[in-house]
């Protein structure tokens, strides 16, 4: 069936037909519509979660890490500021390996504050230990959270979920979706059946111990295994959604790669204008592509590099600024998952967007120009740069 | 499952519990903290009424109580804090210097 | 069973607080936590949620749960929210059958993470009216980190953050009132206790506390040798004089209802809680008589308040 959401309520439709066990409800822009549409399915019993309405993100997080420990479904949505708050926990979350899930609504961190869209608040999580899958539009942003409780769930991942999506670009525009059916939905995720929780009869379980050296190294070479195996997951899961929905999915998806020379690495919406670009080139008859990253944590990187393999040149899109005065996260990432190629693409990165800033499709039009530019001469000029901030110089 | 006495320094991380969870109650009773002590008590049983005011004063639940009478110590868990002989309203806890009771 | 208490029965149960922990030796903490949880009824289950503090890192470094019963710890600012958590899930559990039997839910905290950093996530799980029991451990600083001043913090008290100087007698503001704080919340019951004598107040309180329905709140004296300075065996006396000098009375608030249960023979000279302690040493020096004379008129004050407020 398809239906006309906003980003927002196709999320939220997704909790309902889930219907957990346990909320953490708290608002923030732009992610406020989730606790609210909720409210109303709690409200007219269309639900029977636990909605737990509380005086923080920080303690919203907190509900849903011990709600999961004591062997509930929980979820929260929250965005920015909210997400920042969360951030102890956030660790703590993954470290217990429970496996909530938390609908990011990215928006830019303060200060100062700014309530339109970048990832600096997810990009800030990106070490917690959750893994993390990006939406383009809004049909990826319900798809991503279905798929996500199968993904963390399983015992050889148990770690928590956060799907992002674009503040207002993706919650609040209305864009019409397919929608499963519920029984579906709720075939698909399972019953949640964890070995050990708080609330067992048969016996106790004792959660978040004191973990002196000489076990806290090996505890975290368990969550790394973990988020590695991950990779395997969330693929297996894209094959069993595929054959309920008849979407596909990735780690990431390339976009006219076959025989790409030019191409972009980028998150999210900025996907939609960076394909008419690519479009518009290929025209052109210049050798265009685009790679977007559905899969940020755990990163694709070999796959990525081979994905790269025989390109010649590299524009990654950062839309966070990681203040490393080396370039942005999303960069750091995709250059490092290049070294190992015997043939690497020359690599920039252009940090843009930043609260909200806007990117048009002639932007991309320049950057491919100065990616042609860098493979036609071999001179990479500088590697990281900003564009679209008023200058007094050429920003790209 | 993996048991909290098969856990030890030199356990690998493959045979550790994921997130440092543990499956059983009270295993802290495994772990010897008799060791601490610098003063001992010493219980003398005909000295006792019975009275169990010294119980719950013990931070280290390590005063056992069986069929209404208070037992010996438990020496593997008493850290020789000496609470109980104060609260004893009788001689029947006194103190010795050193970790064991002679 | 009879609703009498009885210190030869309810020692005789199971316990629910193992030896073995790594708590100092004569910890006032361990008291408390084993006297709470002795009120739990024998057949039901509990789940303990931990604030980050002494209590936590003693009673579950990995793999030794001093608990019988399951624990959780996430953070040194939101144990009420943890207790939240796992509240709601019992309840959403329970509703979809997945659960059974009673299990009651019970937050231990230090003054540090319940006057102080855990303040709001306490207020919050307050209002919202979960069927919780949080328990604040009050020792009067940080302990954990090696005795820095709280807001329980008593004034005049020396701690490493409000050390004695020449320009400096200690810490400079009085305690903060925190069970009357949690009176304003309107939740069920909240009662101020100690380990005394036969444990019948402390034990009572938290029978009551964990068998009401709906949020309860317990403030528990939790003397702390190395902070407070006095000798590990005189654990009992010192919460005594606690309490005979009116610095730690000892009441209830049921349903709006203030009731003191303890009213002391004779109230005793404040001096006499303070001058066994290290931490108020500087008080008996000449020419700091003004500060046992300000401190014993900040006790008397809030005592005669309270005595309105009870009606006794």
């Amino acid at each position: 069936m398809s239906s006309p959401l906003s980003g927002n309520e196709a999320v939220a439709y997704a909790m309902k037909q889930i219907n957990p066990d346990v909320m953490g409800a708290f608002p923030i822009t732009p992610s406020t519509e989730i606790p609210e549409y909720f409210a109303q399915y709690v409200a007219n019993g269309e639900v029977d979660t636990e909605y737990v309405t509380v005086e923080s993100e920080h303690s919203s997080m907190s509900v849903c890490i011990a709600a999961q420990a004591a062997g509930a479904r929980a979820i929260s949505a929250t965005s920015s500021c909210g997400l920042a708050l969360m951030y102890e926990l956030l660790y703590v979350a993954a470290s217990c390996r429970l496996p909530i899930t938390l609908a990011c609504v990215n928006r830019a961190l303060s200060g100062p504050i700014n309530i339109n869209h970048d990832y600096s608040d997810s990009m800030g999580a990106r070490d917690s230990g959750w893994i993390q899958i990006y939406a383009e539009n809004n049909q990826e942003a319900y798809d991503n959270f279905i798929m996500a409780m199968p993904v963390g769930e399983i015992p050889s991942v148990r770690l928590p979920v956060m799907t992002c999506m674009d503040g207002f670009i993706t919650s609040h525009a209305v864009e019409n979706i397919e929608l499963l059916e519920t029984d579906a939905v709720r075939r698909f995720i399972g019953e949640y059946r964890p070995e050990n929780y708080l609330l067992k009869k048969e016996n106790p379980l004792a959660v978040g111990p004191y973990d002196v050296s000489p076990y806290y190294m090996e505890h975290k070479v368990l969550e790394a295994e973990a988020m590695k195996a991950a990779k395997a997951r969330i693929l297996e899961v894209a094959a069993e959604f595929e054959k309920i929905s008849g979407r596909h999915y990735g780690l990431f998806e390339e976009y006219k790669m076959e025989d790409a020379e030019l191409v972009l690495v980028l998150i999210g919406s900025t996907a939609g204008t960076a394909k008419a670009a690519v479009d518009k080139l290929r025209e052109d008859g210049v050798k265009a592509g685009l790679v977007k990253i559905r899969v940020f944590r755990p990163f694709p990187g070999e796959e990525l590099a081979r994905a790269l393999a025989g390109t010649r040149a590299v524009a990654v899109m950062d839309k966070s600024e990681g203040f490393s005065a080396n370039g942005g996260p999303l960069f750091a990432e995709t250059r490092s998952a290049l070294y190992d190629l015997k043939e690497r693409p020359y690599t920039i990165d252009i940090v843009y967007g930043l609260g909200g800033r806007d990117i048009r499709v002639e932007d991309f039009e320049k950057i491919f120009s100065r990616l042609a530019n860098i493979a036609q001469t071999g001179e990479i000029g500088p590697v990281y740069t900003h564009m679209g901030q008023r200058s007094k110089e050429e920003t790209v | 499952m993996i048991y909290a006495k098969d856990i030890n320094e030199r356990t690998p991380w493959q045979d550790l519990t994921p997130g440092g969870e543990i499956y059983e109650a009270g295993t802290a009773r495994a772990f010897n903290t008799g060791t601490w002590r610098t003063d001992t008590p010493v219980f003398h049983e005909e000295a006792c009424k019975h009275c169990m005011l010294c119980i719950p004063f013990c931070p280290d639940s390590a005063i056992p109580v069986k069929d209404g009478k208070r037992l010996d110590f438990d020496y593997m868990h008493c850290k020789g804090c000496g609470i109980c002989k104060e609260v004893c309203p009788f001689p029947a806890i006194t103190m010795v210097a050193g970790g064991v009771a002679k | 069973m009879s609703n009498v208490y009885n210190l030869k029965r309810e020692v005789e149960k199971p316990v629910r607080f193992t030896g073995g922990h790594r708590l100092c030796a004569g910890c006032g903490a361990g008291v408390v936590v084993a006297g709470v949880l002795r009120a739990l009824d024998k057949e039901d289950r509990a789940v303990v949620v931990n604030a980050t503090s002494c209590l936590e890192v003693s009673t579950f470094m990995y793999p030794y749960t001093a608990y019988m019963d399951s624990y959780i710890h996430s953070a040194f600012e939101n144990s009420a929210a943890t207790c939240a958590g796992v509240e709601a899930a019992y309840n959403a559990l329970k509703r979809r059958g997945k659960v059974e039997g009673t299990v009651k839910f019970i937050t231990f905290a230090g003054d540090g993470g319940t006057y102080d950093i855990g303040f709001q996530s306490l207020s919050g799980a307050m209002e919202r009216g979960h069927d919780m029991v949080y328990v604040c451990y009050d020792n009067e600083a940080y302990m954990n980190t090696g005795i820095q001043r709280s807001s329980s913090t008593p004034r005049f008290a020396r701690t490493t953050t409000t050390p004695i100087g020449s320009v400096q007698p200690g810490k400079k503001q009085n305690k903060k009132d925190l069970t009357e704080i949690l009176v304003a919340h309107n939740i069920p019951y909240i009662a101020q206790t100690a380990p005394i004598g036969n444990f019948r107040d402390l034990h009572t309180k938290s029978h009551n506390a964990i068998y009401t329905e709906g949020p309860c709140f317990l403030n528990v004296l939790a003397p702390c040798p190395r902070g407070w300075d006095y000798p590990m065996a005189r654990l009992a006396q010192i919460i005594q004089l606690a309490v005979d000098t009116c610095v730690w009375p000892l009441y209830e608030v049921e349903a709006g209802v203030w009731r003191l249960t303890y009213i002391p023979k004779k109230k005793l000279p404040v001096e006499d809680f303070l001058r066994p302690q290290g931490r108020f040493r500087h008080m008996f020096q000449k020419g700091n008589e003004w500060m046992i004379e300000e401190a014993q008129a900040y006790v008397d004050q809030k005592w005669e308040r309270l005595l309105e407020r009870t009606g006794a």
